[in-house]
C-alpha cells in the first residue's frame, strides 16, 4: 500500500514536472532532454559469439533539436537508432524518454510509447501496400483508438500538409517514390509526436525529390517537432544542427 | 477498433486472390456439406412425420419378427410370418376396432405390351376391411370403388402407376396383366407423395394368393385401428399379450412386433438420425482439414508480412494488436468459407429436392433453419479464427527490429 503511494506521488511529481517543462519558453526548451541514452551498451548474439554493437554510448537529445546520427556501416548507428527510437532495449545502461526510463519496459508498452511519442520515416518507406495512403496515415491513430470521424480529419489534413490531398486514396503502389515518402511523413505526424525518427530518409530517393523531403523535415524542426536522422551523407547531415558521429560502437 | 481491424484484413485479401480462394475452397466444401446434410435430413424427419401421420396416430401396425430386427423396412426379410389367424386374435383383443391382414409382394405388371415390375398390395374384401383400408390415407380413393369379395378379377392402381410405369395414364376398365392373370382396373387411389404408394397395385387378398401361389395364409403385415376412448400404447400392449399367448412365446422371444404409429416414427427417425450423425461425421472432419489449410495459409502469410508486422509494430501496434490483426484474418478466411458453403450447401439441399421430385417423392421437402444457418457461419468464423491463433501468436511474437530488417 505504502509503495504503491509512493509510487502514486512519484508518477505525481514527474507529472507536474512534464507541465512545467511544456510552459517553458522556446529558448529554455532547448535544454529540456527528450532522449537519454546513458552509458548504454548492446551486445547481439550470433550463436555462440558475441558482437557488442553499442560500447557505452551517451546521446542526450534536446527538445526541438534537429540532430544526424553519421556513421560507417558496422559502427552501430542502426542499433542506436534501434535504442532512440524506442524499437529495441538496452543489453546495459539506461535509456530515457522524456525523463521516464524505458530500457526495462516490455514490448507491447514500447509499442505505444512509440505510437504516441514517435514518428518514423523509413529509407523504403514501409508503407503498407494494400492499403490506401489515407489509411496509412490512419494506422498510427487506429493503434492508439483515435475514433474514426477524428482520424480521417487528421490523415486528410496530414496528407494535404505534404500535397498529397488529391491522392489519398491512392495505394503506395500507384505512387512515385518522393509521393510515397511523403506519406510516410504524414504518417509519422498522424499521433503529434514529439520526436520525428527518419532513418535514411532520402536514400531510396533521386537527390532533387531527396532534397524536397529534407526539406518537409526541415519544416517540421521549424515547427517544433524534435528531429534525429539517421544518414551517411554528408550533404544531408548538413540541414542538421548538431551531427553525432559513430564509430565501433563509440560517439566519436 | 476491432472493426478498424476487421476493415484492414478484407484490404489485405486483395493481393493474394488465387491464395485467398482455395484456402476459402477447403472451409466452404465442409460447410456446404454439412449445411445440405442438415437441412435434407431435417426435411426427411419432417416427411416422416408426414407420412406417419397419414398412416393415422390412433392405427398400430403389427409386422413380423421380433425384436430389434423388426422394423417397417425389414418386412419380407425374416423368416417369421403373420396369419389370417393373427387377425383373428387381434380382432378380439380389447380396445381393437377393427384389423386387416396385408400382403405385400413385387409383381410384375403387363399393360398395353410392356411389362413393369412395382409393389403390389392386397388386404380383405369385407366390407368393413373396405372401408377400414379406405381411410388410411395411403388407400384413399380417388375415383372408383375397391372391389367386393365377390370380385375377384379387379384391382385398383394409383395415380401415377400408368404415367410412371407405361408412359400412358391406366384409365377405369382398362385391363392389367399381373402375373399372367388379366384383372380390370375399377379405381384409382389418391396422390401420397410416396413414389412406392403413388406407383402400387392393389388387389383382393385372395386374388394375390392365388396370383403368387400361396397356400398358407402369409401376411406381410397387419392394420389395427383402435376403439374410441383407448390409449393406442395400451391397445399395442394387449396385442402384444394375446399374440404372445397365442404363438406360445415368453416375453422376449416374440416373432412379431407391434408398434403404434408414434413406434414407428421413433424407430424410423432413430435411424434416420445414426445416418445424419455419420455423414455430418464426416462433414465435420472435412471441416477440420479445411482449418488446417487455413492455418497452413496463415503461416505463409504471416512469413510473408513478418516487414509489414514491422512496420506495423514500430507505428505502434502491440502485440495483442497484432495478434487481433492476424486472428481477425483467418476468422475472416473462415466466415467468407462459411457464407459460400452455406449458399452452396442450400443449392445442394435444393437440387436433391428437385431430384427426389422429378423421381415421385414429393414429400421431401428439405427444411432450412435459422438457427442451422447462424450456427454454420458463426462455426466457421471459430473454426477460421481457431485455425489462425498460432499463426497470430506467432506473428505478434516477432520482434520489429528484425521484422523491419526482413526482405523476401
Amino acid at each position: 500500500m505504502i509503495l504503491y503511494e509512493n509510487h502514486g506521488i512519484y508518477e505525481l511529481l514527474d507529472d507536474s514536472k512534464l507541465f512545467i517543462v511544456s510552459d517553458i519558453g522556446d529558448a529554455m526548451k532547448k535544454k529540456i532532454p527528450v532522449i537519454e541514452v546513458r552509458n548504454v551498451e548492446k551486445i547481439y548474439k550470433m550463436g555462440d559469439v558475441e558482437v557488442p554493437a553499442l560500447d557505452g554510448v551517451d546521446i542526450v537529445i534536446n527538445r526541438g533539436e534537429f540532430v544526424a546520427i553519421m556513421g560507417p556501416s558496422g559502427s552501430g548507428k542502426s542499433t542506436a537508432m534501434n535504442m532512440v527510437g524506442c524499437l529495441d532495449v538496452p543489453t546495459k545502461g539506461k535509456v530515457f524518454l522524456d525523463g521516464h526510463d524505458i530500457s526495462q519496459l516490455g514490448e507491447s508498452e514500447l509499442a505505444q510509447i512509440r505510437g504516441k511519442k514517435i514518428g518514423f520515416i523509413f529509407q523504403t518507406f514501409n508503407l503498407i501496400n494494400s492499403i490506401s495512403a489515407i489509411e496509412n496515415v490512419e494506422l498510427p491513430m487506429i493503434f492508439q483508438g483515435v475514433s474514426k470521424d477524428e482520424r480521417m480529419e487528421i490523415a486528410k489534413k496530414l496528407l494535404s500538409l505534404v500535397d498529397l490531398g488529391d491522392r489519398m486514396e491512392h495505394k503506395p503502389t500507384e505512387m512515385s517514390g518522393g509521393q510515397q515518402q511523403r506519406v510516410a511523413v504524414a504518417r509519422a505526424l498522424a499521433n503529434d509526436p514529439e520526436v520525428i525518427l527518419a532513418d535514411e530518409p532520402t536514400g531510396n530517393l533521386d537527390s532533387r525529390t531527396g532534397e524536397e523531403i529534407i526539406g518537409l523535415i526541415g519544416k517540421l524542426h521549424k515547427e517544433g517537432k524534435t528531429i534525429i536522422m539517421v544518414t551517411h551523407d554528408e550533404d544531408i547531415a548538413k540541414h542538421a544542427q548538431r551531427i553525432i558521429r559513430l564509430k565501433d560502437g563509440k560517439v566519436v | 477498433m476491432i472493426l478498424d481491424y476487421f476493415r484492414f484484413s478484407i484490404s489485405t485479401f486483395g493481393g493474394r486472390k488465387l491464395r485467398t480462394a482455395l484456402t476459402i475452397l477447403g472451409i466452404f466444401i465442409g460447410i456446404a456439406a454439412v449445411v445440405s446434410l442438415i437441412s435434407l435430413g431435417q426435411g426427411m424427419q419432417n416427411a416422416v412425420d408426414e407420412q406417419f401421420e397419414m398412416l393415422g396416430s390412433n392405427r398400430i401396425t403389427v409386422t413380423p419378427g421380433g425384436g430389434d430386427m423388426s422394423s417397417p423396412m425389414t418386412t419380407g426379410l425374416v423368416a417369421a410370418k403373420l396369419s389370417d389367424h393373427d387377425v383373428e386374435v387381434i380382432r378380439k383383443v380389447k380396445g381393437v376396432d377393427h384389423a386387416i391382414g396385408v400382403l405385400v409382394r413385387t409383381a410384375k405388371i403387363e399393360y398395353r405390351g410392356k411389362s413393369r415390375y412395382t409393389m403390389l398390395f392386397a388386404s380383405s374384401t369385407d366390407s368393413k376391411s373396405i372401408k377400414f383400408i379406405e381411410n388410411i390415407d395411403y388407400f384413399m380413393l380417388e375415383e372408383g370403388r375397391y372391389p367386393k369379395e365377390s370380385e375377384k378379377y379387379k384391382a385398383s392402381v394409383a395415380i401415377d402407376t400408368g404415367n410412371s410405369l407405361f408412359d400412358r395414364e391406366i384409365k377405369r376398365g382398362e385391363k392389367i396383366t399381373v402375373n399372367d392373370r388379366n384383372l380390370e382396373v375399377i379405381a384409382i387411389t389418391k396422390k401420397t407423395g410416396n413414389p412406392v404408394h403413388d406407383t402400387k397395385v392393389t388387389v383382393p387378398l385372395d386374388t394375390a394368393r392365388d396370383l403368387f401361389g400361396i397356400e398358407d395364409e402369409e401376411l406381410s403385415l397387419i392394420f389395427v385401428e383402435t376403439s374410441a376412448g383407448f390409449m393406442p400404447a395400451d391397445v399395442a400392449e394387449n396385442i402384444e399379450d394375446a399374440l404372445r399367448k397365442d404363438h406360445r412365446v415368453k416375453i422376449g422371444e416374440e416373432d412379431f412386433t407391434v408398434a403404434t404409429a408414434e413406434q414407428l416414427i421413433a424407430s424410423f427417425k432413430g435411424m434416420l438420425g445414426m445416418v445424419q450423425v455419420f455423414l455430418v461425421g464426416i462433414a465435420f472432419i472435412s471441416l477440420l482439414v479445411g482449418g488446417v489449410g487455413i492455418m497452413n495459409t496463415m503461416y505463409t502469410s504471416v512469413l510473408e508480412r513478418t516487414r509489414e508486422i514491422g512496420i506495423m509494430k514500430s507505428i505502434g501496434a502491440r502485440n495483442i494488436d497484432v495478434m487481433a490483426i492476424f486472428v481477425i484474418e483467418s476468422g475472416l478466411l473462415g466466415l467468407v468459407g462459411g457464407v459460400v458453403g452455406v449458399v452452396m450447401g442450400y443449392a445442394i439441399g435444393k437440387a436433391a429436392e428437385m431430384i427426389a421430385v422429378a423421381s415421385g417423392v414429393t414429400i421431401l421437402k428439405v427444411f432450412y433453419s435459422a438457427e442451422l444457418i447462424i450456427g454454420a457461419l458463426l462455426f466457421s468464423f471459430v473454426i477460421g479464427s481457431l485455425s489462425g491463433m498460432f499463426p497470430a501468436i506467432e506473428a505478434s511474437r516477432k520482434n520489429p527490429v528484425d521484422s523491419l530488417r526482413y526482405r523476401r
